[in-house]
């Protein structure tokens, strides 16, 4: 890539930092140029986000449907999976994915429940009685 | 509290941490292109069962650490490195080094990091950043990715230093223990040393889906994607690439260009020809990449779709495969001095 060929398309990471981009001058030697972004990356992010709120938005109705605990909705907000959820609670996986069904999320006692409430920055009540 | 840190930007975080924190002990000739080549960071493997935020396993670089530990071995630094248990631990092992004086590199999670736009926050764990210094309770912090340095509050980089999910950093610290001062000869042999062990990792590793075998194999799998995944999830899959290659910290190109940078320097020191034309493929090949971004991003927007179009970015993978390969092949040729 050619320096003057580099995008500076204005990205969200733009308004904070330009990114180093390594390209080559006139004697196609290289360089360092600043850029503010390229479109096709942000149409990349764009695409990853719009999978993301379309995650979020069936797991709140899996929520309303009684087809699973609202803990299913407040991992997928966070971005997580159960793994990563595990990893942050300390719980068993297969705990976790008891939990993510209705029955198994209503016998939580309320030690557990604050446990993930803490990982959500919510309060217990918010997860408790979550009102999609 | 004293050490001559200075922050300079750079494109990736691994390597822009290893040059600043190498510059600091003394090395001043080391740049990022050098870090990144001594370190062999070219790589590109594929792990298909494994799914990391929904989406297809592509790594462009080796594992987070090994860029670092390579370079100061070739070099003959000496480095210290350790993971925790207990946040205590980790906090109180990081005041004593700063207190020493040194500037030490942390491996953090971006989900939780201030100073990233919200868009950027995912739960990705290989990222690296220096802690230079420590103000009351604010860390002073040198974000290689960042036009300038930044802060963090006791609280904050605790939270990112115990990130939870793959590749969790548990807190790793890492620093050159002594000031070192190398010789141009000891560089020329970590050039060599770098390009060898690249070549191996690109060419001989065994199995299909790392290395030129595994943009084989995904170029191939590409062609596929259409109909075993449906038309959303295989362009979901394919903004993942795109993500993987060219967002923050590659230098564009899935970190084609920044070898190719590297090239050029060796020969600063090796002065031969075949690196010089080894480098100017290396410019093809991440131009490839790009132009291969395009295609995808053209399949995720929407605006194309068919078979065909699949069928023409798997193509431009395996044109990429055939030109690397020719590249290395190249490398592995040289007969060093």
């Amino acid at each position: 890539m050619k320096k003057e060929e580099v995008p500076q398309d204005l990205s969200a990471l733009g308004k904070v930092t330009t990114e180093v981009c390594y390209a080559t001058d006139g004697s196609g030697k290289y360089t360092t140029e600043q850029s503010k972004g390229w479109d096709i990356k942000i149409t990349a992010l764009d695409a990853a986000w719009q999978d993301i709120e379309k995650r979020i938005a069936t797991a709140r109705e899996k929520v309303t449907n009684n087809e699973a605990s609202p803990l299913l909705f407040f991992m997928e907000k966070g971005l997580m999976d159960i793994d990563i959820l595990a990893g942050y609670t300390g719980f068993w996986k297969w705990q976790i994915k008891r939990h993510l069904k209705p029955g198994g999320f209503k016998k939580l006692s309320d030690k557990k429940l604050k446990i993930y409430a803490d990982v959500f920055e919510i309060k217990p009540d918010e997860l408790k009685n979550m009102r999609p | 509290m004293t050490n001559n840190f200075k922050h300079i930007q750079a494109a990736h975080c691994e390597t822009g941490v290893t040059t600043n924190l190498l510059r600091g002990i003394g090395i001043d000739k080391m740049t990022e292109p050098l870090a990144f080549g001594i370190g062999a960071g070219l790589f590109f493997a594929y792990i298909p069962l494994l799914k990391i935020n929904n989406g297809p396993a592509i790594a462009f670089r080796t594992l987070p650490g090994r860029i670092f530990s390579k370079t100061c071995n070739s070099l003959g630094v000496h480095i210290f490195r350790q993971t925790f248990r207990s946040k205590e631990d980790a906090q109180i092992a990081l005041d004593k080094r700063l207190a020493e004086g040194h500037a030490v590199g942390c491996q953090v999670g971006v989900y939780y990091l201030p100073y990233f736009p919200k868009q950027y926050r995912f739960h990705f764990n290989a990222h690296n950043l220096v802690v230079y210094g420590k103000e009351a309770d604010n860390y002073l912090v040198s974000d290689p990715i960042m036009e300038t340095v930044t802060s963090l509050t006791s609280y904050e980089l605790e939270r990112v230093r115990f990130a939870r999910g793959a590749l969790s950093p548990n807190g790793r610290l890492y620093y050159p223990v002594n000031e070192y001062t190398v010789s141009d000869e000891k560089i020329k042999n970590a050039i060599k040393t770098g390009i060898k062990s690249n070549v191996f990792t690109m060419l001989t590793i065994p199995g299909f889906i790392s290395g030129i075998q595994g943009i084989r194999f995904t170029g191939n799998r590409i062609k596929k994607w259409r109909d075993k995944l449906g038309l959303e999830k295989a362009g979901l899959y394919l903004a993942q690439l795109v993500r993987m290659q060219e967002e923050i910290g590659t230098g564009g190109g899935g970190f084609r260009y920044i070898y190719a940078a590297f090239l050029q320097e060796a020969n600063a020191y090796h002065n031969n020809d075949q690196l010089l034309r080894a480098s100017e493929t290396f410019t093809n090949a991440g131009d490839l990449w790009r132009t291969a971004a395009v295609q995808a991003a053209g399949i995720f927007k929407g605006r194309i779709g068919s078979q065909a179009d699949f069928d023409v970015m798997g193509d431009y993978l395996l044109e990429i495969a055939a030109v690397e390969k020719r590249a290395f092949e190249g490398l592995s040729k040289i007969k060093w001095r």
